[in-house]
């Protein structure tokens, strides 16, 4: 068991040091991935995660800055002396072994008695319920069952510093995700290993991860657990992207403890002292925290309402900007006339899309 | 399930037009041969009737026609044999070395197909003169090293000679399909292969060999008919000699129906030849389709 230590890591296919920031596939990153966490990559296609993860693996040799492993320098150290698993997108099994021979695979290969590893894969096989297949061969199982092998050849062998998913359960049926999901989630607990799961489904990493990292186009934008992530965009790209719908974004104009909005005042809940009254923000607010209400608040016109079952989120119109909020239990609309109410802690300020820490109003200090 | 099919022969009259061209270009032509085989003449268009006669000469080998015919059929599985267990192998280890990516892939692709691209006779004609003891850079340099070669005396140098011609020649065919099999591997599984630590043995046994199967039984296949049907290549270079150590069955069955005009022997040639040839298309095919349903159960 290792922690992994990115120092400056970058990568831009081609090689050598790219003119602009727009030519890293992976921008310069520092951070610590301690051992024993469970990890999420998160981001849309294309923003980097698989570059990062190969990286880790070394399938990728980075164009710029230091991994450690511990204190070992690996930045140049080929994928076979990293002491990495790594399981992919698609299964990738040996067709021509029995599962069983599948799993120990990892492990024959590097020299482990015979009877240590019939024991290992034992325990992985029973982990993933697949001890009832162990003599079969691999190739005529369905998807799910051929990317369960990956899995296990993943979490067999029990020395490794890391392990790393890249996006392991798109192939597999939803039912059966969530099943797996939990059960790679006891896996960690059971082995304790720092694993590094990279996904675009935010549901799955904030099921599956001590800590998120929050990617776009080659940058890590935010890294934290969960509910940070949602309480506490640091971006704008994060409160876009987590959440469904994402955090509403206004364009306004703030002046000391309000953002002017078209002429309207929006109360926040934090004082701005280091933003010049007038200049541009965004105000931030997610759509659970926005509430419509018959009376009180801004004046807003209601476009639609999506009835999602356990509760109803309303589409409207504040001033020409577009925003979700939510409709309280029993509310009913007549007509497109309503208003929205802001909780005022709930509120974040943006400037240049990264969030802008101000002075809680109730404390008077820095929240 | 109610049937709730229409009958209507009408229907037929769709078929008819390719059954009038199979009929032309296949069937009639087949039942002049058929017509010989089972007929024998003396000449003047007459012909009377003999029965499965040739046929009971070919399966017998006290007769002159048997013994022929079972010399150049064993001589031609023997020279299947030797080529596919040289061509598949090389085949293999060829495309294992042909680069995955870069400007290097057309380059050594092209000079790789070049020997498919030469005409039957032409490969005959280098080889024939390659090998001539007189001004044949392999021949005659063989023999000032005192190697005894000589393809028009000895029956060791004409199979060498048309072993390796076959093996120059098509070989290339062998490896591009492999190559082909090889580019669509997903590199995940290189991938995997490496992170689980595999050698480069492993790799190629565990995962590409594997993946190769399927058009290695083209492979075979093509191969396997080329070089049974072969006739050019041995024609020009050997002439089927020394002897008869190198008539193949299309040369034997030349010299039968057209050299010494003996049409009964040589129409029953034809026919149990094209029945051999159907029938291992026959095994392969089934044997292929078959995998691909154990592949899929």
């Amino acid at each position: 068991m290792a922690q992994i230590t990115l120092d400056g890591v970058g990568h831009a296919y081609g090689g050598g040091k790219p003119a602009t920031d727009a030519g890293y596939a992976l921008k310069p990153l520092h951070h610590v991935w301690e051992a024993g966490k469970a990890y999420a990559l998160l981001g849309p296609s294309g923003c980097g995660k698989t570059t990062l993860l190969n990286i880790i693996s070394g399938l990728v040799i980075p164009s710029e800055g230091r991994l450690l492993f511990d204190d070992r320098d690996v930045t140049r150290l080929p994928t076979e002396q990293r002491n990495i698993a790594q399981v992919f997108q698609f299964p990738v099994i040996y067709d021509t072994m029995t599962v069983a021979e599948n799993l120990a695979f990892p492990l024959k290969n590097r020299g482990m008695p015979k009877d240590r590893i019939a024991a290992r894969v034992n325990e992985i096989a029973t982990m993933l319920d697949l001890n009832h297949d162990l003599n079969r061969r691999a190739r005529g199982l369905t998807a799910d069952a051929k990317q369960k092998i990956s899995l296990g050849r993943g979490l067999v062998r029990s020395d490794v510093s890391a392990v790393l998913f890249d996006e392991p359960l798109t192939v597999i049926d939803p039912a059966l995700k969530w099943e797996l999901r939990s059960k790679l989630k006891a896996v960690h607990r059971a082995l304790d290993l720092l694993m590094i799961y990279v996904t675009h489904d935010q549901v799955e990493a904030l099921t599956f991860a001590d800590k998120v990292v929050v990617m776009n186009d080659g940058r890590a934008v935010q890294i934290g657990t969960p509910a940070e992530l949602f309480e506490k965009p640091e971006h704008t790209f994060v409160g876009y992207f987590i959440g469904s719908p994402g955090m509403n974004l206004l364009q306004g104009k703030i002046q000391g403890t309000r953002v002017i909005l078209d002429g309207q005042e929006i109360a926040l809940g934090a004082a701005y002292p280091g933003l010049a009254a007038g200049s541009p923000v965004k105000l931030g607010i997610r759509p659970d925290y926005a509430r419509l209400s018959t009376s009180a608040g801004l004046p807003v016109q209601v476009r639609r309402i999506d009835d999602l079952g356990r509760k109803r989120l309303a589409h409207v119109s504040l001033g020409g900007q577009p925003l979700v909020a939510t409709v309280p239990h029993g509310m009913s609309l007549e007509g497109t006339q309503a208003c929205v109410q802001f909780d005022p802690a709930r509120t974040h300020i943006y400037v240049d899309d990264h969030r802008v820490e101000g002075q809680s109003l109730s404390e008077g200090r820095a929240a | 399930m109610t049937d709730n099919r229409v009958w209507d022969n009408r229907a037929w009259f769709f078929v008819l037009p390719v059954m009038v061209f199979v009929l032309f270009s296949s069937l009639l032509p087949m039942m002049t041969v058929v017509n010989y085989s089972v007929q024998d003449t003396m000449g003047q268009n007459n012909f009377f009737w003999n029965g499965a006669g040739w046929f009971a000469n070919l399966l017998d080998s006290s007769t002159e026609a048997g013994q022929r015919f079972q010399g150049a059929l064993l001589r031609n599985l023997i020279f299947s044999f030797v080529i596919l267990a040289i061509e598949v192998p090389l085949g293999i280890a060829v495309s294992l070395c042909i680069p995955k990516r870069g400007w290097q892939v057309g380059a050594v692709l092209v000079v790789i197909a070049l020997p498919l691209l030469i005409p039957y006779n032409v490969v005959g004609v280098i080889w024939q003169l390659f090998t001539r003891t007189d001004v044949g850079l392999l021949g005659a340099s063989l023999n000032a090293l005192h190697i005894p070669f000589d393809t028009r005396q000895d029956a060791t140098s004409a199979w060498f000679t048309i072993v390796i011609m076959d093996v120059w020649h098509w070989s290339s065919m062998v490896a591009l399909l492999c190559y082909a099999g090889l580019k669509a591997i997903p590199d995940a599984y290189y991938q995997a292969a490496r992170i689980d630590g595999a050698s480069r043995w492993a790799v190629f046994a565990n995962i590409e060999f594997p993946k190769l199967r399927k058009v290695l039984v083209i492979g075979m296949l093509l191969r396997f008919m080329g070089s049974f049907m072969i006739y050019t290549e041995p024609f020009v270079v050997t002439g089927g000699g020394p002897g008869e150590s190198t008539s193949f069955l299309s040369i034997d069955l030349v010299k039968t129906a057209l050299g010494q005009v003996d049409l009964g022997n040589g129409a029953a040639m034809s026919l149990v030849y094209n029945l051999i040839t159907l029938t291992v298309c026959w095994i392969f095919f089934t044997y292929t389709t078959h995998a691909d349903q154990r592949k899929d159960a």
